[in-house]
Order: structure tokens, then sequence, then C-alpha cells
């Protein structure tokens, strides 16, 4: 019983501390605590990269989630506070990276891929439809076959 | 008709070759390493204290002057103690080499340098990896690439080993020192 209790204890110790380190921060304004946890979603962890700054333990997100709050205390604006970390940590850490020359691709590769697929469906679309047309064309009789095939027809009435 | 084949064929083709492509580049490509944003920007500026005697304040103009290896470092990095002794070997060539002592303390940090030796021209004491944070360190060990004028050339991320040298930094200091 003893022994369930301490463990009991160490457990809850734990927790508590394991509680503390998510939400440290005191902000002064409820949209200020706002403005952080947006910032934090959505940007990137250098270190463990798939995960941005909010979810990640790593001593690098930790490092940056104190400067965003001293910053934001010092009343920076977002565009001020990732352009901060953009100019040490480069475009990686934006889940969000800019349109430039370099991302084009990025932002617009699926569109063109997307644009290139329809253009292809079309085009087979159009050249099908149109032989189909030409058979049909073939299978037609021309006037004069009508005429003989109407005398054909009138003979054996 | 064998015109439309001859465009399906192709368009495999083309495929196969854009598929080979992004693997061969993606084989090649360590996704773990990320550009520097700080390539071609001057080195931060900074205040720091000295590894070796914390009344000695060191400073970015401290730098100037030469091409210089900074080597980002601590003792509770395991990789960087495969990274010593060949920092030992390229300061005895005559490389230099600056060392920035990243989120550690300082007498651990002092005993390393005594038990392992030490390769570093300056010490920079950086505790609670401020500097670091201005050069965009991740992680140790980091190695950052200067020109003379302060400039940071080249960073390379992880252990700098004797291929690593000779491959990849040696001719970039080469070139530095023949600017």
């Amino acid at each position: 019983m003893k022994r369930f209790i301490y463990a009991l204890g160490l457990t809850i110790a734990c927790l508590s501390s394991a509680q503390a380190s998510i939400d440290t921060y005191e902000f002064s304004t409820q949209a200020e605590r706002d403005r952080y946890r947006v910032l934090v979603e959505e940007l990137r962890c250098p270190k463990c990269q798939n995960q941005n700054i909010a979810d990640s333990d790593a001593p690098i997100a930790m490092d940056m989630r104190d400067e965003i709050f001293k910053k934001l205390e010092e009343g920076e604006s977002n565009e001020q506070i990732v352009g901060y970390l953009v100019d040490r940590y480069g475009d990686f850490v934006r889940y969000k990276p800019p349109v430039n020359n370099r991302t084009l691709i990025l932002w617009y590769g699926p569109a063109a891929f997307l644009a290139f697929g329809f253009l292809m469906v079309a085009v087979i679309v159009i050249r099908r439809r149109r032989s189909v047309r030409a058979e049909l064309a073939e299978q037609q009789l021309s006037s004069e076959e009508k005429t003989r095939l109407s005398d054909i027809l009138k003979q054996y009435k | 008709m064998s015109r439309a084949r001859l465009i399906g064929v192709f368009g495999v083709l083309l495929g196969v070759a854009l598929f080979a492509g992004m693997a061969l580049f993606g084989i090649n490509n360590d996704p773990s390493e990320l550009p520097s944003a700080l390539i071609g920007k001057p080195f931060p500026e900074f205040s720091s204290r000295s590894l070796d005697d914390p009344e000695v304040v060191i400073t970015r103009a401290d730098l100037l002057g030469r091409p210089a290896l900074i080597n980002v470092w601590a003792t509770w990095c395991v990789s960087c103690k495969v990274e010593h002794p060949v920092l030992n070997d390229l300061a005895k060539q005559g490389v230099v080499i600056h060392g920035i002592n990243y989120k550690d303390n300082n007498p651990d940090a002092q005993r390393w340098l005594r038990d392992f030796l030490n390769p570093y021209q300056l010490n920079i004491s950086d505790p609670k990896g401020t500097l670091g944070f201005d050069l965009g360190v991740y992680g140790a060990p980091e190695t950052f690439m200067i020109d003379k004028k302060g400039i940071i050339r080249h960073k390379f991320v992880g252990v700098v080993d004797k291929r690593v040298w000779r491959e990849k930094l040696a001719p970039i200091y080469q070139e530095l020192l023949d600017e």
C-alpha cells in the first residue's frame, strides 16, 4: 500500500511538471496568447523536422518559443517575429512558405500538373470524337448512292 | 494512331526519367541538413566572454582579418567528441579554428579542452545559446566558414571528419585563403 501511494505521488508529480512545461508563459492579454498559439503552430522546428515548435521538445524549439514570447511582449507584429526567425533559420521554419522563385513550383506545381492532365484528357476526347465522326461519315451514303438505293427499292415494291 | 502511341511512349519515358531524377536527388540530399539562411551575410555582432578567461570579452571584430572555421560544440554533444581529434589535426596544420561553446557550463568545457587538447584560437562562451540562435544553430556540432571580412561563406552541419574536410571544406578554405 505504501508503495502504491509513493507511486501515485510520483505519477502526480510527473504529470504536474509535464503540464508546467507546456504553458509557463504569462501573457498580458488574451489576444497575445492567441497570437502565440497561431505562431507556434505555424512555425516548424528545424531539428525535428515534421513537427511544429508547439509540439516539439527539442531545445531549439524551446528557444524559439521563448523568443516568440519575448517578442510578443515587446509588442512586435507577427510578420516581424516570423521575419526574425526566418533571418536565422531560413524559409524552412515556415509551414507557409512565401511565394518566390524558389517556391514557385511548390505553390503552382500541383495546379500546373492538374491543368496539364485536363489538357491531355481534352485532347484525347476531342481526337476520339473526331475519328468517330469520320467513321460515321464513311458509313453514310453519298447522294448518288442514295438515289441508286431508292431506285433499287422501287424495283422490288 | 501510331503518332498517338509515340506520344504515349514518350510520356511514359518522361515520367520514368522524372522519377529517377527525383530519386537520385533524394538519395544525395540529406533532408536533416538545412541550407543556412546566413550564407553570404556578415557574421552576427556579438559580445561574449572567453571560455579561457571570463574577464576577456570577445566580439565580432576579433574574428576579422583572416578566413576561419567557427565550430559550435558542447560537452553534452556526443558527436563533438568524434570530431575533436580531427579539429586538433587541422589546428596543427595551421587551419584557423574558433570555438563556440554552446549551451554548456564553463568548468566542464575547460576540463574537456585540457583533457582532449584545444584546437581553438578563440574560445567563445555561449552558455545560453544566444549567439547560436543568431547563427541559426539547431544542434551541435555545426561548423561555419567565414572569410577575412567576416562574411559567412559556408556552413556544415554534423561531424567534420577527414573525408568531409578533404572533399568539402578544404577546397572552400583554400578558396577563402586565396581571395
